[in-house]
């Protein structure tokens, strides 16, 4: 049963990503928001969320390039990305998130630029770890569906 | 949480779009409760919306500030609560936070990834009444409802409670605890549960009734309408006769109950500035022999004050024992009114110093409570305005005792203080009279704009400036006092030339009524210095406003005809009091009829009733009353208490140093409580 063995897979995805803590329980509330008349929110909800943060990702790198660095607008970013990563349970991200604001206001450039590497990897991780899940999460719905 | 069971009721959020305004679909709610949120992060936005609509409510959600605000003017009673994030690009969420307080007096509940501790703080100043950290729990949003059912019931128990001083003190007092409980404070969570619990089984059937009527929204004339007939009846009165005398069609009983027992919250604050202020006024009438009725006007601000229980027993005591007398029982309100009254009545000093203080004022500027607020809010503000004036004391003070607010007051204060200032000049002095009494509290908050005219400032500030704007009650603000409504036609035929004061301290009154915002109280520059109004004043109707304010100023000791006179005096001086000079006109027929009720007497429950519709205005005029008293007393003093810059300290010793002055000349008027009825409106 292909789609058994899909699901299972999925599940199986889905569960390493808690214990990883890469998802906290903010997740399975999204997912709970879920139903019959919108049964793709969370990946609707995951596909904005990464639009919008790689964008933000992207405009925090350029920022910390230019100088002087305008911390205020990096922070600011950073804020948001607190909030939206916050909404959707991506706990690794998070936390980078708060480690480098933390370094930022304590005015150390130096540490932020390193803090924004962190998070860019932890995001990037992220990303790769999700996407795929969402992948086949849609194909089994699409699948089952079908049937 | 419970999905499953929105989903197969996601029509419900349409079915319950029948749970409007008047329609009583109790067993449904919160189903329905119709939420704005506002936020400009899309994936947020998203979650929330769903978690929302997962609670069963109908939502409606928008990415910038700007849309949200233009969609709640636009459908004022379309929503029941707001949420709103913090940091928005195109505005600031606290900005928003007091518009909507301003404009529309909804709930409005803050979010943030913020958690500390200054930007929660600022959400409970800024008047949210509540505070969610994002991520925010579905669980959070299931409970939101209770903030619309809370202030609803504040504004029944306000209405309910108003003709008790303790229990109107109480109630308050309960709905703040209850709304700094649960705000931004989900540990808390117990205790405003609690709370909530309590009420839902008490105000069960409040809820109903009252959570589904649709918004009124209170404008200026309509404010007008109701100040006057507040004062007609009395601030005691029941929401069914000012319904009555107002013949407002459309207008329920509802509306006029809650509007009412903001108003009595907003005179009361503004009495809690009149504390100083019956000192002051005290102070004032006792060394005015002219004052003779200042005594009893004191008292009768005193009591008014009392009664809407801003005046602490202590206060009023205290007035009682400089000599008021009778008086001294009254409201601090009636006192203001009385003290104006007096003052102009019986000097036109007083006048002078109104003039000196309007200048204070006009440089105050009639702070638009509001500045985003269309000037037409002006009248109707001025309308607060007058109903602060009453208050007096503390509608001035009402300037946004927030520093961010006062910012934002001080500008619209400084309007009000213009606007007040042209029409009330004559008047205005009255009115910074009473913004002296508030000095006292100005040094609290306000600061600037309290004096320049009973800097409205509340209005804006709409949560935290209540307070605040008592303080400005400082002399200077008198004229201004917050009725921004820039009567300045009205100034001279209210009696209540204050204006300019009255719209400075009425500032609060919508401030007051809404959360201290006074955005009525544009009050009109309210500092009316020129006690040459006087003159002009016999042919002026006292209007009610005016006369409350002035109320205490007058002689009660005079016969009712040279009360009415003096009424008249006082109104057109005081006028500008706040009550909307120009626009008060009828309503301070009605207000002066009121407010002479309220003299009569020396009954000063009479004025604490009229006060308490007052009650933000009560503040105001108990600061106004006061302050023309000192003024009077003290053709100097004036200058004395609007040191350059209207700071609150200087202001403070200013109105202390007057009241002082008064104190003295108070002892020798014999309040006879005339019965203002006899004053021609």
């Amino acid at each position: 049963m292909e789609s058994k063995h899909v699901h299972q897979q999925i599940a199986a995805m889905r569960q390493s990503f808690f214990d990883e803590e890469v998802l906290d329980e903010k997740f399975s509330q999204l997912e709970q928001l879920e139903g019959k008349d919108n049964p793709n929110f969370v990946e609707e909800v995951f596909t904005m969320y990464f639009r919008d943060s790689t964008a933000f990702l992207e405009t925090i790198e350029q920022a910390m390039k230019t100088i002087p660095i305008d911390s205020i607008k990096v922070d600011n970013i950073l804020h948001q990305l607190k909030g939206s990563s916050a909404s959707v349970g991506a706990n690794k991200v998070l936390k980078e998130v708060n480690k480098t604001r933390q370094v930022l206001g304590k005015g150390n450039l130096e540490g932020t630029k390193a803090g924004i590497l962190e998070l860019r990897k932890e995001y990037d991780s992220f990303k790769a770890k999700l996407e795929p899940y969402f992948q086949k999460l849609k194909q089994a719905n699409s699948v089952a569906q079908e049937k | 949480m419970n999905v499953s069971s929105v989903k197969g009721s996601m029509s419900i959020s349409s079915s319950t779009s029948t749970w409007k305004a008047g329609d009583t679909i109790s067993d449904q709610f919160p189903a329905g409760l119709r939420v704005l949120v506002v936020d400009d992060d899309p994936t947020c936005l998203m979650i929330l919306e769903k978690m929302l609509i997962a609670c069963l409510y109908k939502v409606t959600k928008c990415n910038r500030a700007e849309t949200a605000l233009s969609k709640l003017r636009e459908n004022k009673n379309g929503y029941d609560i707001v949420l709103s994030d913090v940091h928005m690009p195109d505005m600031d969420g606290f900005k928003l936070l007091e518009h909507i307080g301003l404009e529309m007096d909804l709930p409005v509940i803050m979010m943030s990834a913020d958690d500390g501790k200054q930007v929660v703080m600022k959400g409970v100043t800024h008047g949210a009444c509540d505070y969610l950290i994002k991520p925010v729990r579905i669980e959070a949003l299931k409970n939101i409802w209770q903030h619309v059912v809370r202030k609803r019931k504040n504004e029944w128990k306000e209405f309910e409670q108003s003709g008790s001083v303790e229990e109107g003190d109480r109630q308050p007092k309960q709905s703040d605890d209850a709304d700094y409980s649960s705000s931004a404070n989900e540990g808390n969570w117990k205790g405003s549960k609690k709370r909530k619990d309590e009420e839902e089984e008490t105000d069960e059937r409040d809820d109903t009734s009252t959570l589904k009527k649709p918004r009124v929204v209170w404008s200026v004339e309509l404010h007008q309408q109701f100040v006057a007939a507040v004062n007609q009846l009395g601030i005691d009165t029941v929401p069914k006769k000012i319904l009555e005398l107002m013949n407002v069609p459309g207008l329920t009983r509802e509306n006029v109950a809650s509007h009412l027992q903001k108003y009595r919250l907003y005179l009361r604050r503004l009495s809690g500035v009149s504390q100083h202020q019956s000192n002051l006024s005290t102070i004032i009438s006792a060394q005015d022999p002219t004052f003779g009725s200042l005594s009893s006007l004191s008292g009768l601000d005193l009591q008014t004050l009392a009664a809407t229980g801003q005046l602490p027993a202590q206060s009023l005591a205290r007035l009682q024992a400089a000599g008021l007398g009778r008086a001294t029982a009254k409201s601090g309100i009636p006192i203001t009114l009385v003290d104006q009254r007096n003052i102009f009545s019986f000097e036109n000093p007083k006048l002078r110093f109104g003039e000196g203080q309007q200048q204070h004022m006009t440089n105050k500027q009639q702070v638009n409570l509001l500045h985003g607020i269309p000037t037409t809010m002006e009248p109707k503000q001025l309308v607060s305005l007058r109903h602060a004036a009453q208050s007096i004391g503390n509608m001035n003070m009402q300037v946004p005792p927030h520093g961010a607010q006062s910012s934002q007051n001080n500008p619209l204060l400084m309007q009000m203080g213009q606007q007040q200032q042209q029409q009330q000049q004559s008047r205005g002095q009255i009115l910074v009279d009473s913004t002296i009494n508030h000095a006292p509290r100005l040094s609290s908050s306000m600061g600037q704009p309290i004096l320049s005219n009973g800097i409205a400032t509340n209005v804006s500030s709409r949560n935290g400036i209540p307070e605040n704007i008592r303080a400005p009650g400082y002399s200077q603000t008198p004229s201004m006092l917050n009725f921004p409504m820039n009567h300045a036609s009205e100034l001279p035929g209210n009696s209540f030339a204050l204006g300019s004061t009255p719209g400075v301290s009425i500032l609060t009154s919508k401030g007051a009524f809404q959360e201290d915002v006074n955005s009525e109280i544009k009050g009109s520059g309210g500092l009316m210095p020129s006690y040459d109004v006087f003159n002009d004043l016999d042919q002026h109707k006292p209007q009610s406003w005016e006369l409350q304010n002035v109320g205490m100023a007058f002689d009660t000791s005079q016969h009712s005809n040279s009360l009415q006179g003096n009424l008249d005096l006082t109104q057109s001086a005081l006028g500008q009091q706040g009550f909307s000079s120009g626009q008060m006109n009828g309503h301070n027929r009605s207000a002066a009829v009121a407010s002479k009720a309220m003299f009569s007497t020396g009954d000063v429950k009479e004025l604490g009733s009229a006060q308490n519709v007052n009650q933000h205005l009560n503040n105001l005029l108990v600061d106004n009353t006061i302050r023309v008293k000192s003024e009077r007393v003290c053709d100097t003093s004036p200058a004395n208490i609007f040191p350059d810059h209207f700071g609150q300290d200087d202001l403070m010793s200013a109105l202390l140093k007057q009241q002082e002055s008064v104190a003295s000349s108070e002892n020798e008027f014999d309040f006879d409580g005339y019965s203002m009825n006899n004053i021609p409106v």
